[in-house]
């Protein structure tokens, strides 16, 4: 059922009154609440243009903190996107291993990693590995986590393009004397790339989601720098910035992620369109995949 | 062994916290993502947009943020939740409502169009045809989705330690503290902790799905 509108007849003149009342009705309550949420605001003070100036007031140092408190959550989250493809990929072909003692392995660590909770993960980065030895710092801990939780997401991912790609080409590649390797190398995956790309880039749009985990490690990302900035501010100052800067964060995060969000989709359109890839399906994107901060454990078995 | 009997009232529950956490806020989104799709595909624009635009931006905003907002940035508008408990159950349920109302979409848009063809043929109105012809099929089609959301909304839980909620990963903090020696053993025990809640629930769901699937 593609379009929706099979759910509902052309309107007549009365269903088309009642739709307009309705449409009326509706806009209605959206403004209500807009102009609630605006009247609360703007009782409390929070809409005065001096309080948002602080916002781009670059001699109190918050546009410079935010910045960077932006470049060092892209920071974590590109160190856990490069690691977390690399091993997912390793850990995808070990799933698909023929051998016995490489795959049983390969599938224990991919469900256990996908079983517990990113934060869970991240805390034990944090306060296990000092104890075994291990240096570790905050920025440290949530790379490692996320990349931990990721690999395994993101092997699931590959596994399941290389797998997709139709099975006469794998038997044609045998047929032709292709050792496995080669088979895996310049057949399967040249193809099941195209395949998993949308699908690959949606979930870095989650891990980039994921790295807000760090506001709880207090690694400084956004989150951690604005609660932070609130606490200098209101020394000197009194609290009167802190919705401001708690909205500056969230809004930059949203914004990021949606930018991601609408780069996934351009790729994916570029994909569906090259000729190559003409017998590609759409890959549904799993909710649990979406979700981040854990996946889910439902595996097809 | 004598770490968990010490220890045993603060696991316990800091499980039970954890479960409730899990199991209220799924009712929630349950109902809320129900409301939502029925939003997305109905006649009346404002709704669809106002739908539309709820489950983009959740979609986008780090679950961190949403806690985030509820617990810190709405007491600047006045506003405060009852408890710190009520506020993750609502962060929780604002959020996971958001990928409810994407998987019942997407099990709305796998029921075929003759479907609610019939129904409207049979005379059946918009929210008749909805209620008794496609939204049961739908809700049987997006078992195993609805069940990978619920176990992700059980692992996402944990996000409500950072908020001081005292759940299981808040336990692991304090009893990691308190027990830097068995370190090892107090992890363990958080993750069979996350396991018991998500290991039976994904094979009752496999269970509910071989039961209810249609045949097409």
């Amino acid at each position: 059922m593609s379009t929706s509108s099979v759910l509902f007849d052309l309107p007549g003149p009365r269903a088309r009154r009642r739709q307009r009342i309705g449409t009326v009705v509706g806009l209605l309550v959206v403004a209500g609440l807009v102009a609630l949420a605006l009247w609360r605001l703007g009782s409390n003070g929070q809409l005065e243009g001096s309080r948002w100036a602080i916002l781009f007031d670059t001699r109190t140092n918050v546009p410079q903190r935010l910045l960077s408190a932006l470049v060092d959550t892209l920071k974590v989250a590109a160190v856990g996107m490069v690691a977390a493809t690399v091993l997912g990929a390793l850990l995808a072909v070990g799933r698909l291993s023929d051998h016995l003692w490489v795959r049983i392995p390969v599938t224990v660590v991919v469900e256990f990693f996908r079983a517990v909770p990113l934060l869970v993960l991240i805390l034990f980065c944090l306060l296990f590995l000092p104890v075994i030895g291990i240096p570790t710092s905050a920025f440290f801990a949530l790379a490692l986590g996320l990349t931990l939780y990721n690999m395994a997401v993101l092997s699931e991912i590959f596994r399941a393009g290389i797998l997709s790609v139709d099975r006469g080409q794998r038997e044609a590649a045998f047929a032709l004397g292709m050792r496995k390797s080669q088979v895996m190398s310049l057949v399967l995956v040249p193809q099941a790339v195209r395949r998993m790309l949308p699908v690959l880039v949606a979930q870095l749009v989650v891990l980039l989601k994921d790295s807000s985990l760090g506001f709880i490690v207090a690694y400084p990302e956004l989150l951690r720098t604005a609660r932070s900035l609130v606490e200098t501010l209101n020394f000197q100052f009194g609290p009167i910035y802190t919705f401001q800067l708690y909205v500056a964060a969230g809004v930059i995060y949203i914004v990021v992620n949606v930018l991601l969000s609408w780069l996934a989709r351009v790729i994916e359109r570029r994909t569906q369109r090259s000729a190559k890839a003409a017998a590609v399906e759409d890959v549904e994107l799993p909710a649990d995949v979406q979700m981040g901060g854990g996946g889910g454990a439902i595996t097809k078995v | 062994m004598s770490f968990l009997a010490e220890n045993w009232p603060v696991l316990r529950d800091a499980f039970l916290t954890t479960l409730s956490l899990a199991l209220l806020s799924g009712l929630f989104s349950l109902l809320l993502g129900t409301v939502l799709v029925a939003m997305r595909v109905s006649p009346v624009a404002p709704l669809r947009g106002l739908a539309t635009f709820y489950v983009e931006v959740f979609r986008n905003t780090p679950l961190t943020v949403v806690f985030f907002f509820l617990v810190f940035g709405i007491v600047q508008i006045d506003l405060s939740f009852p408890s710190r408990f009520i506020a993750a159950v609502s962060a929780l349920s604002l959020y996971t409502s958001a990928f409810v109302a994407e998987a019942l979409r997407s099990g709305i848009n796998a029921v075929p169009p003759g479907q609610a063809e019939a129904a409207r043929a049979l005379g059946l109105d918009f929210g008749q045809t909805l209620r008794q012809v496609v939204l049961p099929q739908a809700f049987r089609t997006v078992v195993p989705p609805l069940g990978n959301v619920w176990i992700a909304l059980a692992k996402n839980t944990s996000i409500a330690a950072g908020f001081a909620v005292s759940d299981l990963t808040a336990a692991l903090t304090r009893l990691s503290n308190a027990n830097a020696d068995e370190l090892a053993l107090v992890f363990a025990a958080i993750v069979v902790g996350y396991l018991v809640i998500t290991l039976p629930s994904a094979a009752l769901f496999r269970l509910l799905e071989r039961r209810v699937a249609i045949v097409r």
